[in-house]
């Protein structure tokens, strides 16, 4: 039943593209009247660090996925060369086109989706362990984390919830 | 195709219970479907997002817009919204509202 179900996301990557999963998932679920819970943990705090927030990245080193034809050129399925990904300023190009992509589908930026969500009723928490190890403090974060807590504390509050790590 | 009658009108639904034909829509139907929604009452605010959607709709093959589309379309908050459609606005403004369920991730 609809009004039973609690799904809650463990964010862990910073990455740009690793950002969206857990707020495209969420803000469906939250729709569908089910409850959310996200627990950001090791890079995945960035998305809710606010130094960090507006500057998550997307690195076409290594991506085996990002491929030329991305933009428009007709190169089937040839990659960026990773010798080309090392070039200063091609993170900084594919990340904003990247953000392109994801705004021409009506995606709005993190912070704004994830303000979406905290308004739209799910529960945001930062990992003990994570925060402890990058020296951040809970002011470091956007307002809607609702606290710093332990691993531990993260399972009883979603016991019976459908877990999904990222 | 099964059929229900819903404020003594008789209306097509689909097995998720929502109206497939938006033209067998009206007011009443709406304040029906909202009761079977918990919803007691419908106010000017619920109104304006049931509107805002039915006329949005026309542009979206019969279906409901997206949250987000809601929100600016009609400036009503996202806080607003989940406060008026509590435990699931998506799909709750679409039933109510006579419309397929929106088609859309954001």
């Amino acid at each position: 039943m609809a009004d039973e179900r609690h799904v809650a996301f463990i964010c862990s990557k910073g990455d740009l593209d690793m950002a969206y999963p857990a707020l495209v998932m969420g803000w469906a679920a939250l729709g569908n009247g089910i409850d959310v819970t996200i627990f950001f943990t090791f890079w995945g705090m960035d998305m809710i660090t606010k130094s960090r927030q507006k500057r998550l990245e997307l690195a076409p080193v290594a991506n085996t996925s990002m491929k030329m034809k991305m933009m428009g050129l007709p190169t089937g399925n040839l990659g960026i060369p990773n010798l080309l990904g090392i070039i200063p300023g091609m993170t900084a190009f594919t990340t904003w086109f990247m953000k392109k992509k994801m705004a021409a589908v009506g995606a709005p930026p993190v912070g704004e989706y994830l303000q979406m969500l905290v308004d739209g009723g799910a529960k945001l928490y930062a990992c003990k362990m994570s925060v402890d190890m990058m020296d951040l403090k809970k002011e470091d974060f956007v307002d809607g984390v609702l606290d710093i807590v332990t691993a531990s504390d993260f399972l009883d509050m979603t016991e019976g919830a459908q877990i999904i790590f990222i | 195709m099964a059929t229900r009658i819903i404020a003594g009108k008789t209306v097509q639904v689909n097995e998720e219970g929502f109206l497939t034909d938006p033209s067998e829509w009206n007011k009443e139907i709406a304040a029906e479907i909202a009761k079977d929604e918990g919803l007691a009452e419908l106010t000017e605010n619920h109104w304006k997002v049931i509107d805002f959607c039915r006329e949005a709709s026309k542009g979206l093959g019969g279906k409901s817009p997206t949250l987000r589309q809601i929100t600016t379309g009609t400036g009503v908050q996202t806080k607003e919204l989940f406060s008026l459609f509590p435990k699931g606005p998506a799909k709750k403004v679409a039933r109510i509202a006579g419309l397929g369920k929106p088609e859309g991730c954001v």
